[in-house]
């Protein structure tokens, strides 16, 4: 008889009284925890790049349960482009001070100081993309060797074919033709000095598998994923917030209050709100499992060419 | 929720996007804006029907030059499973990107084109999926619209391919043959009314009703450490836990084990799953485990049941598939990765190579080329303790790691 041992199983445990426990049935759980402790045996200098999105946030519940009862051995940073929600801030200061982890911020506003990068003007002006520069910089200046993300495969096409240890070369590039091939469970992270590898621990998981996680495991999020009265307006069919001054509005652009949550909670200049009314984590879940849009598709730099990820990939962008 | 992975594996023009996108699209599992584009794109080339294979040819070289040149991972889901395919490329070149997407799947589509029949290339997927022990594999032929949906025809190719299947190693693999028509929708997610002769499931009814008995069989436990946490807290001031996942079978609190290459012996006391503990872990399971004595024990030992023991040797033979443009020659030095062990390795020597197409081996050859597939022995700097590869997936495989580029360039089954 072949034994050949299961890819994806349930983790089945009887806890201490005795009583039969289907802990979990998910594979994807398991699979992130081993790669995080791959990243934390592999490599010297690892970061969590923390943007307070829930996919980030998700990473960090998965790196404390890898390194349970040890604190997360690697430190949270924060590319801050200036233009974040007010709630994610005060929520990603909660969330560090809670976990005993250090914080670093770096800001994409130093970086425009400095002259390395130019605000862009006009109607679809966003700081998305001086993200990269900001990030490099910071990379250097810490020597970090791998940088672990919250992106996944299926956001995006381009996403679909990166792999779980991305190797960037000192420009922090993407050499998409030239990838390493990984099989089955092993991951290679050797690389030369001043180069870096950014891991992907939820690379399979879909935009429904991280709610759902988030509600199974009951993870507290930014108040903004939820539906709430905002000031917003209208433009090419998207709806932007009119609360700060960050995101450009033409006089002739209405202000409107109406109920609406964020899908994700990127660079405000260039994160659309849906109209919602759900208000809570059953509700918000139950809305996902029916959506007709994909969560990308209410981010405004994806749209700006159909090539648009694959490009800024290549220059060094997350 | 169980997920299921899938690698996909066609000659170009085969219709395995058309194929992907029709999987997508009839599980309603295409976005409005996904769509949209889909649509957009379709008109502009001027086609009078949707060209699904626009939802998976993702990076701008391949939509340049209208083929799948990596491997891509595409997410749909049915309220009764999740699937992920791995969309690997069917050219002759790239039958490294077909063991890769391969080895990370538990069930494969080979796709023919009902007008071309059987042909070298599906010989050499076939190869592939056999080679990687993948226990459920589904022969779709693809195109019957264009072949009237030809009953006979249908019979036709289904006995060229079972001549092909005595030929194979791995005889326990499950085969299904399925007539389908993904431009048209016949037997992919719906039933066909052009083939009523057709008694069998479609292909996602198969998928859906496919039982983990189907694709796993139960093994033996190999626990390789990953990582040694040591909390250094006043609550866990002595806490050694060794982080790692359960391959094979299932290890439970009290079992004898033996740490290997030390060979001392405990028992297991405590293991963890976050902050609870439970009694016994099962495979795949991201566990950390704790012992009752205290025994040194660091990154790429392994803890296997006490009277289950791996060979533990300096040297094997193993069928190698090569990766690399670098040829892989006798006496060249590599790093082999075998789960999260490394050690260095030389090629002591390199028997034969075989044909992928079942058309024989060839003992003349003295290197290896990129996707060329080979018998070699080797001999390491200190041992390893494996299973072969027949008896245990993970631990009867490796990598190949060239220590100059630091790429993979290889994996290997071991004999």
């Amino acid at each position: 008889m072949s034994i050949v041992e299961s890819e994806l199983e349930t983790l089945v445990g009887v806890n201490e009284s005795n009583e039969l426990e289907v802990l979990n049935n998910n594979a994807l759980e398991n699979e992130a925890i081993y790669i995080l402790r791959e990243v934390a045996a592999q490599f010297e200098k690892p970061v969590l790049l923390f943007s307070g999105g829930k996919d980030s946030i998700t990473l960090v519940r998965l790196a404390q349960k890898a390194f349970y009862p040890a604190k997360i051995p690697f430190p949270l940073m924060h590319i801050d482009t200036g233009h974040n929600f007010p709630e994610t801030i005060a929520f990603r200061d909660k969330l560090v001070k809670e976990l005993g982890v250090e914080l670093i911020v770096r800001n994409v506003q130093d970086s425009i100081d400095q002259g390395k990068v130019v605000e862009e003007t006009g109607k679809y002006s966003s700081r998305n993309m001086l993200q990269t520069t900001t990030l490099l910089d910071a990379i250097e200046e810490f020597k970090f060797d791998a940088c672990i993300g919250g992106a996944r495969r299926d956001e995006e096409k381009a996403r679909a074919k990166e792999r779980i240890f991305s190797v960037r070369d000192d420009f922090g590039q993407w050499d998409e033709k030239n990838q390493r091939p990984e099989l089955f469970d092993m991951l290679n992270g050797q690389i030369e000095l001043g180069q870096n590898v950014r891991v992907f621990p939820i690379s399979n998981w879909t935009e429904l598998d991280v709610w759902s996680y988030i509600q199974k495991e009951q993870i507290e999020i930014p108040s903004i994923y939820f539906a709430h009265k905002r000031k917003i307006f209208l433009r090419d069919g998207f709806i932007w917030s009119a609360e700060d001054d960050v995101v450009f509005r033409a006089e002739d652009e209405k202000v409107e209050e109406r109920m609406v949550r964020f899908r994700t909670v990127g660079d405000m200049s260039c994160t659309s709100a849906v109209l919602s009314h759900a208000d809570t984590i059953e509700k918000v879940v139950g809305e996902i499992r029916e959506s007709k849009i994909s969560e990308r598709g209410a981010r405004i730099d994806d749209k700006r060419s159909e090539a648009a990820m694959e490009k800024r990939k290549q220059q060094g962008y997350f | 929720m169980e997920v299921l992975k899938i690698a996909t594996a066609g000659s170009v023009d085969d219709g395995k996007s058309t194929l992907i996108g029709r999987l997508l699209y009839d599980t309603k599992s295409l976005t409005d804006d996904k769509l949209e584009a889909i649509e957009k794109t379709s008109k502009q080339k001027g086609y009078d029907y949707l060209d699904f294979s626009l939802a998976t040819d993702g990076l701008v070289a391949e939509r340049e030059q209208g083929i799948t040149i990596d491997v891509a991972h595409i997410y749909f889901s049915t309220p009764n499973k999740s699937y992920i395919i791995a969309d690997t490329p069917g050219h002759v070149e790239y039958t490294r990107n077909m063991v890769t997407g391969a080895s990370t799947s538990q069930a494969a589509i080979i796709l023919i084109d009902a007008r071309k029949g059987v042909i070298e290339q599906t010989n050499r997927h076939f190869f592939i999926n056999n080679l990687l022990r993948i226990k459920d594999v589904i022969v779709a032929i693809n195109k019957m619209d264009l072949v009237d949906y030809s009953e006979e025809r249908y019979n036709e190719i289904k006995a060229d391919f079972e001549k092909l299947m005595s030929k194979r190693d791995y005889q326990d693999q499950k085969i299904t043959f399925i007539p389908v028509s993904a431009l048209k929708g016949d037997n992919v997610v719906n039933r066909s009314e052009k083939m009523a002769w057709y008694k069998g499931q479609t292909l996602l009814e198969h998928f859906e009703e496919l039982d983990r008995k189907d694709i796993y069989n139960v093994g033996t436990p190999r626990f390789p450490v990953q990582y040694v946490i040591r909390p250094k807290t006043d609550e866990f001031h002595d806490f050694r836990g060794f982080a790692g996942k359960v391959y094979g079978g299932e290890l439970s609190v009290g079992d004898e084990v033996v740490v290997l290459p030390s060979m001392t012996r405990s028992k297991i006391k405590d293991i963890y799953f976050y902050d609870k503990k439970y009694k016994t872990a099962t495979r795949r399971s991201s566990v950390t485990i704790t012992l009752e004595d205290e025994i040194n024990v660091s990154r790429g030992d392994m803890l296997v049941k006490a009277g289950d023991l791996p060979t533990i040797d300096k040297q094997f033979t193993a069928t190698v598939s090569w990766m690399d443009s670098q040829k892989l020659t006798v006496g060249g030095k590599y790093v082999v990765q075998h789960g999260v062990n490394k050690v260095l390795a030389k090629v002591e020597n390199i028997h034969h190579k075989i044909h992928p197409d079942y058309s024989g081996i060839d003992t003349s050859i003295t290197a290896l080329g990129m996707n060329d597939i080979a018998q070699v022995t080797f001999r390491l700097n200190k041992p390893i303790f494996y299973d072969s590869f027949k008896n245990h997936r993970t631990n009867g495989s490796f990598i190949l790691i060239d220590n100059q580029t630091n790429t993979t360039a290889g994996v290997g089954f071991i004999n």
